[in-house]
This record gives C-alpha cells, structure tokens and sequence, in this order.
C-alpha cells in the first residue's frame, strides 16, 4: 500500500516504500498525545506487517516509548485511529491490547526470579485442575514446545530464572508474549545491558518470531542491532514520524543523520513540509 | 525444586531447526558447584546440621542423658505446638515479603475469646471454638485490609494491631488474670493424659499419608516419563521418597513407644501438610511466591495482589488462633498475659528454618526444623537448670546469626543470578 501520509527523507531508499504484503497486522493512522503543554506525537502514522521486525528508532524524548505505550494500552492516545488487520480497534487499556494480541516485553522483563521458568512461562495463566490445582506437566510440556520453536536453550526449565543469564530471561519474556498468544510483539530495548553472545541469541530470537509469522516492533538505541535483525526502520523525531527506511537499502549513517536532523538541508526542508499535515 | 537432569528435549514433535544458533548442544547441561547447591535445592542442610549438633550436644550434657528419651523427645512436641502452629502462620505472611507482629496476641485472644465464650457464657464448644477462630480471621482480615488496599506498611499496621489487642483481652477478662478452662472437650485438645490418638490412628494416618504421597510421586514420574518430560535421576528420586517415609514412620515409632502421637502435634503436621499442598500445588499458593517474589511483575500478570495479600495475613492470623486454642488447652486456662517469646519465637522459628525475611524464598516444612531448634535450645536448656535469661541470650543469638545466613545468601545469589 502507498504509504503517502509517510513523509519521504533523503535518498531514493524510503522514497515510497514498497510494501507489497496487503493489509498491514497493526496500523495507526494520525495518532496525537500531549501531556500538558508538550506535545509528545504529532500525527504520528506507524505500520507493522505480519512476518516484520520493525526498528523504532530515535533520540531520548523522540516519542518511542509514547507511541509504544499507546499501542500496549498504557498510555491511550489523545487522538486518531487504531487498525487490526484491517478492522478499527479502540485500546484503552493493557487488557484491550492483550486482546487483541498486543503483548509488550517491557525492558525490565517482570518476571519473578524466585520462580522456575515453567512458573513464569504462565504466572497469571496458569492450566488448572479442579479445586485451582496445577496442572504442571501440561505446562511444563507446553511451555518446552514454545521454547523450541524459538529455540531457546535452558539448563533445565525447573531452574529459577534467577541461575539464568540475561539473555535467557529476555527469551523467557518473549516466549510468555507468545504463550499469551501473540500476534503482535512490541520488545522494549530488548539488547540493553546484554553481553555480545547474549545479544547474538536474542537478536536470533527475533528472527524466529519473524519466522512465525509474527509481527515485531523493537525500540532500540543500538543500530548495529538494528541493522542485523530488522526490515523497516521508522525513525522518530520530537513526536513526528521522519524517515521510513528499507533496511537493506539503507547505511546507518542515512538513519543516523535522519534520527539527528542534522545532515542535509532537504531533511530540514521535509519535516517542515511534515509540520504542515 | 529445580533438578538438575538430562534431555531437555520433548520427544519427537521437537522441529530442530538446521540453521538453529550454532555453539550451543541441544542438551546444555549447567554444572553447578557444593557453594550454589547450598543457596538452592540443599539450603536445608545447615540448618539440619545445626538442630542435629544442638541434639546430640544436649543429649551428652544432660544429666543421665535424658535428652533422646521418648519421653522427652514427645515433651518437645507439646511444648513447641503453639510455636509451630503460628509460625506455620508467620511463613505464609513472610512469603509474601510481609510482616506480621500481632500473632502473639492474636493468638491469646482467640484462646481468651473462645474461653469467655465457653466458661462464662457457658456455650459448647463447637460454638466457642469455632468463635475463637473466627475472631482471629476476622483479626487477620483487617490487617490484610490495611496492608493490602491501605497500602500500610505491615510492621506498622500488625504492631498497632498486636498493642491494642492485648489490651481488649484484659477488657475481655475484666480484670481476671486468668480464665480457668474447665471444659473437658477444650481440655482434651492438648492438656490430658487422654489427648494422644489412638493407636489405630496415631500409627495409620500418617502412614496413610506419606503411602498417599509415595504412590502421588511414582505415578507422576511414570506419567512425566510417557509426557517425555524429565525427571530426576534414580536416586535422587529414591531420596525423594525413602527420607519422608523414614522420617514419619521414625517419628510414628518414636511417639508410639511412649503415649503416643498427641492430638495437637497431629493438628500441627495436618495444617504443614495442607499448606504445602495450597503452597506448592495450587495457582493461589503460586501467586503467593509470585507476589512475594515480584510484586509488580505479579500485578502485570494479572494476579489480584491485593486478594492474595488479604487472604494471607487471613489465614496467618486463623492459624494463630489455632496455637492459641491449642495452648489454652494445655495450660487448662486462657491467661490476660500475651507471651513475651511466641512472637519472637513464632518468627525465630520460620526464619531458622530457612524461611526468607525479604519474601518469595522458603518451604512450609522449614518450620518443622525452625521449631525443633528453638524447643531444644529451651527444653534442653531446662534439664540443665539453665535460667530463663541466660535462654533469651542464646535464642537471640542463634536468631541472628540465621537472619545475617539468609541475608549473605541472598546477596551471593544476587551475585550469580545475572
């Protein structure tokens, strides 16, 4: 679909990106938000297909976390649309999103380290037998099916996650979205503070949830990640959509220089146009 | 508990992946040292260790070594009832990262409500009883209620509570010192020579139990094995079973050689057993361990925190009126004077016993362990004449050096967590 509300940046690269899939999983169409007098996004458009990682980048006080909080169901927006494949949605609240197959790994994971994996595979859900009893091995067999398509190693999943490295946890976050039955996952600074070898498995991890078919947006200040794992970049900038960006079409100075707003006069030039809207 | 066991593979629906992260073998296998197997699955031990030092050291230096007698050993049960029944009670609020300062005196008051219910009111005691039980409920309820909804700190909310409490017992005595339980029903609880089950009893239910629990594990390891889920290697499996048989039917032998097993030490195991199976075998006992682990990432999982919270310090305050009824009855009287040290010894017990201070850590059955250490210390105490003051020094001592454990634990766990 022709992405004309997409303001189009610098090169020939995100000029009109071509998204060739049909009906998008998630769509949102001029999305406002103001906290008092600041105005955090300012007809904000965003997109993700099924089968796509989408990178949300840009600078601290961009409106990522703003954008994301409105799709989760946190942080609801002022104004404008909300589509799931296709059919107008309204996300109230973190309960609405889950319905509607939004599940957010938040950056600090929220699991319970006193817990084993299986535990926290499906605190709050957990498969009852009569009088609440717990159906353990039902769990324990599910939850391993879910870890191995995403390929996930553990030492054993009765280890408590606190024997677990980061990397581990974070998969043990993402695996729990997809038991929750998950069609869209939005994965908060999922690389931050991990180690190289840890950040290798989970950027792995999400090219599995693209391989499920899954559609995945990952807020991130690490472009080398980025550029690793992802498909399409959207670049924000002072609460306005800037850039779209085809990743393998792209360097990441074009991204850099389109986060900052500070190469060529024709960005300056763009984002007024988008001021317009 | 998590055991260290191979395969981690589910049978043949596992679709491996050809281009899956290389580097990694399909069944990792994490070693771990004695020092991590301390801070996890065998953090019992110590404190196993230190009730067996305690023991034998009290048997050598009692005099005619009246330590290990039967009698003796049946004595310790039926002065540490009380303790273990309203520790049972502090664990479930301690699990929760909570506090609770007023069992002492919730538990008296419960045995004086359900006192003036039977004596001067003259009700039966399937009325007084259950009253005096009622009272600590609804004593549990309203702590819950502040510390849950009011967001209260618990220290604050169970130590106002506990103060005003032991003053309503003496309103409720008016003025009696103490209440003189005549009732032969209440008395036969805990107080006479007729308060031991029969043999019949006494010998097949806990034998009954543990075959309960025996047949529970087998079938289950058989059903985890067609599930193709792993289970513990051969003798870790044995030990799973052949130590809790060893232990009851020792302990079956042990009471049977003198009276008996006595009714409020069959109360006392029945209510450890049940909570363990709420505690490890139910969603609301998972939610408790979860809203003490995590009290956010619980909330974000949608478990009502606050109706795990009220529930707990609901079911902690009941079982210390359990105690106190339990206590009333074997001391034939319910007394306006709150006990100094079942508070201290309450909480001392469940910490001992490897019960976290700071939530979401500990095992109900930590108890057992936690009791047996602070009755020995004064039981053994006593057969050596040793004074009441000289008691309290040694007590806290060994509760401080159980709390300053936990807390060294868990920061090396902190520390190998990431």
């Amino acid at each position: 679909m022709a992405e004309n509300s997409t303001p189009s940046v610098d090169n020939a690269a995100s000029s009109q990106p071509e998204m060739p899939r049909g009906e998008p999983r998630l769509r949102l169409k001029g999305v406002w938000k103001s906290f008092g007098a600041v105005r955090a996004l300012s007809d904000v458009d965003f997109e993700v297909y099924d089968g796509e990682v989408v990178g949300l980048v840009g600078d601290n006080g961009a409106g990522k976390s703003t954008l994301i909080k409105t799709i989760s169901g946190v942080g609801p927006a002022d104004e404008g649309e909300i589509f799931v494949e296709g059919q107008p949605v309204k996300i109230t609240n973190p309960n609405t999103a889950t319905h509607l197959g939004i599940q957010t790994v938040y950056q600090d994971l929220a699991l319970c380290d006193n817990l084993d994996v299986v535990a926290n595979l499906f605190l709050g859900r957990e498969e009852l037998a009569p009088l609440h009893g717990l159906k353990e091995n039902d769990m324990e067999k599910r939850g391993l099916a879910v870890l191995q398509t995403l390929n996930v190693k553990l030492p054993s999943i009765r280890a408590t996650v606190a024997q677990l490295s980061g990397g581990q946890r974070q998969s043990i976050a993402v695996a729990k979205s997809i038991l929750r039955n998950a069609q869209i996952v939005l994965l908060d600074e999922p690389t931050a503070a991990l180690g190289v070898a840890q950040t290798r498995q989970v950027l792995q991890l999400i090219r599995r949830l693209r391989e499920q078919g899954l559609a995945v947006v990952v807020i991130s200040h690490n472009l080398a990640d980025v550029f690793e794992v992802v498909d399409r970049v959207i670049v924000l900038r002072l609460g306005k959509r800037v850039g779209t960006f085809i990743v393998k079409d792209t360097t990441p100075e074009q991204v850099v220089s389109s986060i900052t707003g500070a190469e060529f006069g024709q960005i300056l030039e763009t984002t007024n146009g988008t001021g317009g809207h | 508990m998590s055991e260290i066991i191979n395969t981690p593979k589910v049978n043949s629906t596992a679709v491996e992946d050809p281009h899956a992260a290389a580097g990694e073998a399909p069944s990792y296998i994490q070693r771990r040292t004695i020092g991590q197997l301390l801070r996890g699955d065998l953090g019992f031990i110590p404190v196993l260790i230190t009730l067996i030092v305690i023991m034998v050291f009290f048997q050598i230096i009692t005099p005619h070594h009246l330590f290990f007698s039967t009698g003796n050993l049946t004595n310790l049960f039926l002065q540490t009832a009380q303790i273990g029944i309203v520790g049972l009670g502090v664990i479930l609020v301690l699990l929760l990262g909570e506090i609770d300062l007023s069992v002492a005196a919730v538990s008296t008051l419960c045995g004086v409500v359900m006192g003036v219910l039977s004596e001067r009111l003259g009700l039966p005691p399937w009325i007084s009883i259950p009253g005096g039980l009622l009272t600590g409920a609804l004593a549990g309820f309203i702590n819950g209620y502040f510390t849950a909804v009011l967001r209260i700190p618990s220290f604050i909310v169970t130590l106002a509570a506990s103060i005003s409490y032991s003053g309503l017992l003496i309103t409720l005595l008016q003025g009696q010192a103490s209440l003189f339980i005549q009732n032969s029903f209440i008395a036969n609880i805990a107080g006479t020579s007729t308060s031991y089950f029969p043999d019949s009893l006494g010998i097949g239910l806990p034998t009954a139990s543990v075959l309960i629990y025996v047949l529970y594990r087998i079938l289950n390891h058989r059903k985890r094995a067609s599930m193709g889920l792993r289970n513990p290697s051969l003798p870790q499996f044995l030990a799973y079973l052949i130590i809790p048989v060893v232990l009851v039917e020792g302990a079956v032998i042990l009471f049977e050689s003198n009276h008996g097993v006595p009714y409020s030490t069959g109360i006392l195991f029945g209510a450890i057993a049940l909570f363990w199976i709420l505690l490890t075998k139910t969603s609301w006992g998972r939610h408790v361990y979860a809203v003490g682990g995590n009290k956010e990432a619980a909330r974000r999982a949608g478990i009502s925190v606050v109706a795990i919270q009220i529930s707990a310090f609901t079911l902690c305050s009941t079982l210390a009126a359990v105690g106190g009824i339990i206590e009333a009855s074997y001391s034939f009287s319910a007394t306006t004077q709150v006990s100094p040290f079942l508070l201290l010894n309450a909480i001392a017990a469940a910490v001992i016993g490897g019960v976290s201070l700071f939530g979401g850590k500990g095992s109900v059955w930590s108890i057992v362990v936690g009791m047996l250490i602070i009755g020995s210390l004064a039981n053994g105490l006593a057969l050596l004449n040793v004074t009441v003051d000289r008691l309290q020094i040694i007590e806290g001592l060994v509760l401080l050096v159980a709390v300053t454990a936990d807390a060294i634990i868990r920061r090396l766990q902190a520390r190998t967590g990431r």
